[in-house]
């Protein structure tokens, strides 16, 4: 493992829609950019988002930045930051107009305008009714922004290096200046020196078992971050997606129920008319999960089991065939039924980090309860925490999300690198990478079976419905396995390509993230959002209107808290 | 039920030739085969590699030889295959270790034909009209997850490692169809070059290998009638 160096002004890690979004801006403005990536840049995680970026056009009806708004607000259950969100919302129209311009191939209205379809928690006049906001390609949106950017990316010579995995942040005076990474396909270290660096590693859902997101999911930007003694905001905050496909908890997309797919349970009935009457199928994610949760407990899961149907049956075989496809080729595929004739077993399923790396709305990482910038260091996506998404994400924003701070954080990197000298890079500051990659040697843990035990009492104990005393358990549980960590073997010794060695890093990673998770859920003694406590199920707006930010040292987990910045909509009861 | 897998293994640090090893795993009917090769990793022997990420076949990490057919190890399932199950490296790259393959020169041969919207005008404030027809008539090609499962299946690319193959035509179809863009030209000269369209003999294997059912072969073939019809 040498220590080969390169130096550019900006590094961006992570090859997904934030990262490649920021690497273009920084390209057009002719900053000096890589961008590593530990897999090729076209199988990150983007490319998996099915149903459509959420902006106000207004092609289909009436329309307005300010509903997004609204929506956004109350879909995060008052936890989002307002001054963030209101951004988002006005710059998501120029954004999905700037990637028509791109190339991206949006499905079309007659009149040949970017067509719109329906979302849940996305509505008119302040929540009178679904309307029409999420610009789509058939339900491959995601692939077609991650395959539009990497383009303009090429179009633009953005250096790439692939399949090299970053380990660390090098830090020093509180200046960032670069990353350790890991060339998967040599084994050697190579020193990244940079004036800035964006993380853009996504998110960390691979500690569950029931899964939405790719295995590469494990959270390594938070981790380092957390590491390098940065505080995680809101990580109790994680998303379970309704509709994930049984027992493999594949994602259908929501644009399922906005094309008019029910949600049924083992009666048949449509259940959701009970709990949200006003918007019933298209009530946000968190609702709808604690639902079919909350059916499936009362003993109407399909057949008593623990889940129950989706059903697309009459929606008819053309819309079926033309707006979802791709949802149609995997219930094909991984449950061998039609989605035109049959109901589509589901269950919730673990989907997105609403947590993560603490930023400001330019993208800059901020360290306390005082929003100082770490300076030269910025994050985007899910990995990072604005917070525009608060205690519970709509569908459609992590997509606008990661367009609108990804490209934000490449103009500001842009600014900051205009006017910044390079910072000296520290002497030995591949050591720490190092160290961690050489401990593997002598353990006798093997990586599979701490890793399923992970996912499995993370799902069980910090899932959907929470209590103090799962919680608690899972403290117990989280700490034994970060002790026996300390002992993980690998059996691979090459240099070439040792993905071992790198799952090892990642369970790392993700036991660190679950301990924090587990920690901040422990904390919070109140129901907002994704987070339910069952020994506290209604929300506390004034003991709990707040972020935590949840720092690790010393081998122990330090809880503190910030204000949430609200400008226009003061908290309200939120019923849908 | 017992699953019998038989793997083409090659560690290049002590291994001459790549040679295959047979593992026995337990698994569901309705398990993919990455989901038995990741068995393998985690309980019989941690070395062997393979790229993966989604695994639900959207981001194209995992195309390899799975009973001599390009596939996405997590878009097959296990009750599908005969057994032993057959899985080997796709074939026409460089082995790096295993299941791995070099894809520098697939991503070479992707840049090489513009792969990206080339348009000289202004932006207007709002979206540039494109009708549902002229959209139509790129949206099969847009699917590509560039797994090179097409590529890697053709023997015109087996005989002839300069062709461009199908999957950089594909995505040069998807622009060249697309009423937005003005590079078509371009393009087409590229594709017009000896080591272009015109190796296509129209086999179809890559029809058959792709996992997100691209009429590769028609693409190629719309292609061809721009490059006959053209005005000189």
């Amino acid at each position: 493992m040498s220590g080969t160096i390169h130096q550019f002004d900006a590094i961006v890690v992570g090859g997904g829609g934030a990262g490649l979004y920021a690497a273009l801006a920084l390209s057009q403005n002719k900053v000096p950019t890589a961008v590593l990536s530990k897999l090729y840049p076209t199988r990150s995680h983007t490319g998996a988002a099915q149903g459509g970026i959420g902006a106000a056009l207004g092609n289909k009806e009436e329309d307005h930045a300010e509903w997004h708004m609204f929506d956004t607000v109350k879909g995060s259950d008052y936890l989002a930051d307002q001054d963030a969100v209101e951004i988002m919302c006005q710059e998501a129209v120029e954004t999905v107009y700037e990637l028509e311009h791109l190339g991206l191939p949006f499905n079309r209205t007659p009149e040949g305008k970017i067509d719109q379809r329906r979302f849940g928690g996305h509505t008119k006049e302040h929540g009178k009714a679904p309307v029409q906001r999420a610009c789509f390609a058939a339900d491959r949106t995601g692939h077609m922004i991650l395959q539009t950017l990497y383009q303009q990316c090429i179009k633009n010579e953005v250096k790439f290096f692939d399949e090299f995995h970053v380990i660390d942040l090098i830090v020093q005076d509180k200046v960032c200046r670069g990353v350790v990474a890991y060339a998967v396909q040599t084994g050697e270290l190579h020193l990244f020196h940079a004036k800035s660096v964006l993380f853009a590693t996504g998110g960390s859902g691979r500690m569950f078992k029931i899964t939405s997101n790719a295995h590469a999911l494990t959270g390594d930007g938070m981790a380092i971050a957390l590491r390098n003694g940065i505080p995680l905001e809101d990580m109790e905050f994680f998303q379970f997606h309704p509709t994930g496909i049984y027992k493999m908890g594949i994602l259908l997309s929501e644009a399922c129920r906005g094309e008019g797919g029910i949600i049924r349970n083992n009666n048949g009935e449509r259940f959701m008319e009970r709990y949200a009457p006003t918007i019933k199928d298209l009530a946000p994610r968190d609702i709808v999960s604690r639902c079919i949760y909350l059916e499936v407990r009362d003993g109407r899961g399909i057949g008593g089991k623990d889940y129950v149907h989706l059903d697309l049956t009459h929606l008819g075989k053309e819309v079926i065939e033309k707006k979802l496809p791709d949802i149609s080729d995997f219930v094909r595929t991984y449950m061998g039924i039609d989605p035109v004739k049959d109901l589509i077993p589901i269950q919730p399923t673990a989907h997105y980090a609403m947590g993560g790396i603490p930023t400001n709305f330019n993208s800059e990482v901020v360290v306390d309860e005082n929003g100082t910038a770490l300076k030269g260091f910025y994050a985007a996506g899910e990995c990072a925490c604005v917070s525009v998404h608060g205690a519970n994400r709509l569908g459609t924003n992590s997509l606008v999300d990661i367009l609108v701070f990804g490209r934000r954080a490449g103009l500001s990197m842009a600014n900051y690198c205009k006017e910044t000298e390079f910072s000296p890079l520290p002497s030995n500051s591949e050591e720490p990478s190092r160290a961690l990659l050489n401990q593997f040697k002598s353990g006798s843990e093997r990586i599979a079976p701490l890793r399923s035990d992970l996912q499995s009492f993370m799902m069980d104990l910090c899932g959907v419905f929470r209590t103090e005393k799962l919680l608690k358990e899972a403290l117990t549980k989280v700490k034994t396995l970060k002790e026996r960590s300390t002992n993980l073997t690998i059996s691979d010794k090459s240099q070439v390509f040792n993905s071992e060695l790198l799952d090892a890093v990642e369970l790392l990673n993700l036991i660190d993230l679950a301990w924090v998770t587990v920690e901040s859920a422990l904390a919070r003694t109140e129901s907002r959002g994704a987070h339910y406590r069952e020994d506290y199920p209604k929300r506390n707006d004034a003991q709990w209107l707040k972020h935590t930010l949840a720092s690790l040292s010393n081998d122990s987990v330090k809880l503190s808290y910030k204000p949430v910045k609200i400008t226009k909509f003061q908290p309200q009861e939120r019923k849908y | 039920m017992k699953v019998e897998l038989k793997i083409q293994r090659y560690n290049p640090e002590t291994d001459a030739q790549p040679h295959f090893e047979n593992y026995s795993v337990e698994a569901e009917p309705t398990d993919r085969v990455l989901d038995a090769l990741l068995q393998v990793k985690g309980l019989l022997d941690g070395s062997l590699t393979l790229r993966k990420s989604c695994a639900h076949g959207i981001c194209g990490s995992d195309g390899m030889r799975i009973n001599g057919r390009n596939l996405l190890a997590c878009k097959v399932l296990i009750r599908n295959l005969q057994q032993p199950i057959v899985v080997e490296p796709m074939k026409g790259f460089k082995i790096i270790k295993d299941l791995v393959v070099d894809m520098e020169a697939f991503f070479e041969k992707y840049r090489s034909v513009k792969p990206y919207l080339i348009q000289n005008e202004a932006a207007p404030q709002k979206e540039r009209p494109q009708s549902p027809q002229e959209r139509e008539r790129f949206d099969d090609t847009t699917k590509c997850i560039l797994c090179a499962c097409c590529t890697t299946a053709c023997p015109s690319f087996w005989s002839d490692p300069d062709y461009v193959g199908p999957a950089a035509i594909v995505q040069a179809h998807r622009f060249i169809q697309d009423s937005r863009d003005q590079g078509g030209e371009e393009r087409l000269d590229i594709l017009g070059d000896r080591e272009g369209v015109w190796r296509c003999r129209t086999i179809f294997n890559c029809v058959e290998a792709c996992p997100r059912d691209i009429d590769v072969t028609a693409a190629i073939g719309e292609v061809k009638r721009k490059l006959l019809f053209r005005k000189i």
